[in-house]
């Protein structure tokens, strides 16, 4: 299971170089871009995934002390903080939608070239209008915002339904037997995407806003 | 990996085997790994909206801010806490331990090694 968790800090790993080099290219425009995020949000995001990963650990505790009971719940506890995320993400997208800041699909500079067109973060911010040369690349600063967040997410939907195809074999008599393994890997897996989580926060929401 | 080999049965003699020590994480433990996590958390959304200044690297011409390096700081010190404690590293064998140390020590001199290359480029002087 580490090796192939190694496997995914490489994947992960290309995402986050890509992110260091384009960010001190194109740095006034990442700093603007990442003004656009709610760390209300993130904040928030980040505690459940936080919460979901002791959730998770309990789980494995309770497998390894054979409690059927504790472990069902801790692993519906895991499921429904799961689902949380993603729920608080997609009210994330659905704003990037309306903005008009989906890279490719949908998008539009005016928040970076003209930034008092959006008064609610031009008040706290005080942006500079960036030349539309820089403001271009905003985009790129969302591209990645997706390509990473939506990665991440990815993983996080592949999780939950493991989650619930564990949540159904354990109300079975799985894993209190003391064959605790699989959910202990897949404890590890859980954990691995809370870590991604852990950086992708400060990077995309925190490092510009003083 | 494989789900013969690990905790069967844990009464129950290897014979020749050698009998695999399972440390169990008691859950006060994961308590208070999950509030220093969020403390944390509160930390570095608290830190993002100071400016912690900036230092010149002596003629280099490079600048480090201290934002981004506090909030990697504070991001770092909860992976190591995760892994440590909710993957279970501290009480796993010393493969393990030498398995993540290289991950990450190939993954830091990847980035390292583009780093070097990126920052000793004549940029636009071709």
């Amino acid at each position: 299971m580490w090796l192939f968790l190694l496997t995914e800090v490489m994947f992960f790993g290309g995402l986050f170089m890509a992110y260091l080099l384009m960010r001190n290219w194109y740095y006034p425009a990442f700093v603007e871009a990442s003004h656009q995020l709610n760390i209300g949000w993130g904040t928030a995001n980040t505690a459940v995934l936080i919460i979901s990963s002791f959730t998770m650990a309990m789980s494995v505790y309770s497998a390894e002390m054979r409690r059927r009971g504790a472990l069902v719940m801790f692993l519906v506890l895991t499921f429904i903080l799961g689902l949380a995320f993603l729920g608080i993400k997609s009210i994330e997208y659905h704003e990037k939608w309306e903005k008009f800041h989906i890279p490719g699909i949908r998008y539009s500079t005016s928040a970076f070239t003209n930034p008092q067109s959006d008064p609610e973060v031009y008040k706290e911010y005080h942006d500079k209008p960036l030349p539309p040369d820089m403001a271009s690349k905003t985009e790129l600063y969302f591209f990645l915002y997706f390509a990473m967040t939506g990665m991440h997410a990815l993983h996080m939907i592949i999780g939950i339904a493991i989650l619930g195809f564990m949540i159904y074999k354990a109300k079975n008599g799985a894993y209190t037997t003391g064959h605790v393994t699989f959910v202990e890997n897949f404890g590890l897996y859980w954990h691995f995407v809370d870590i991604i989580w852990i950086f992708l926060f400060p990077l995309l929401y925190l490092i510009s806003r003083y | 990996m494989s789900e013969t080999k690990a905790n069967i049965d844990q009464t129950h003699k290897h014979g020749d085997e050698p009998v695999h020590e399972h440390h169990i994480v008691s859950p006060a433990i994961y308590g208070l790994i999950l509030v220093a996590l969020l403390i944390f958390t509160g930390l570095t959304v608290a830190a993002s909206f100071v400016d912690l200044g900036q230092m010149r690297l002596f003629d280099t011409g490079f600048t480090l801010y201290w934002n981004p390096v506090v909030a990697l700081a504070i991001a770092c010190t909860k992976m190591t806490l995760v892994v440590l404690f909710f993957m279970h590293v501290k009480y796993s064998t010393k493969l393990t331990k030498l398995t993540v140390l290289s991950g990450f020590f190939i993954f830091l001199a990847l980035i390292g090694m583009t780093l070097s290359d990126y920052v000793s480029r004549a940029w636009g002087r071709w």
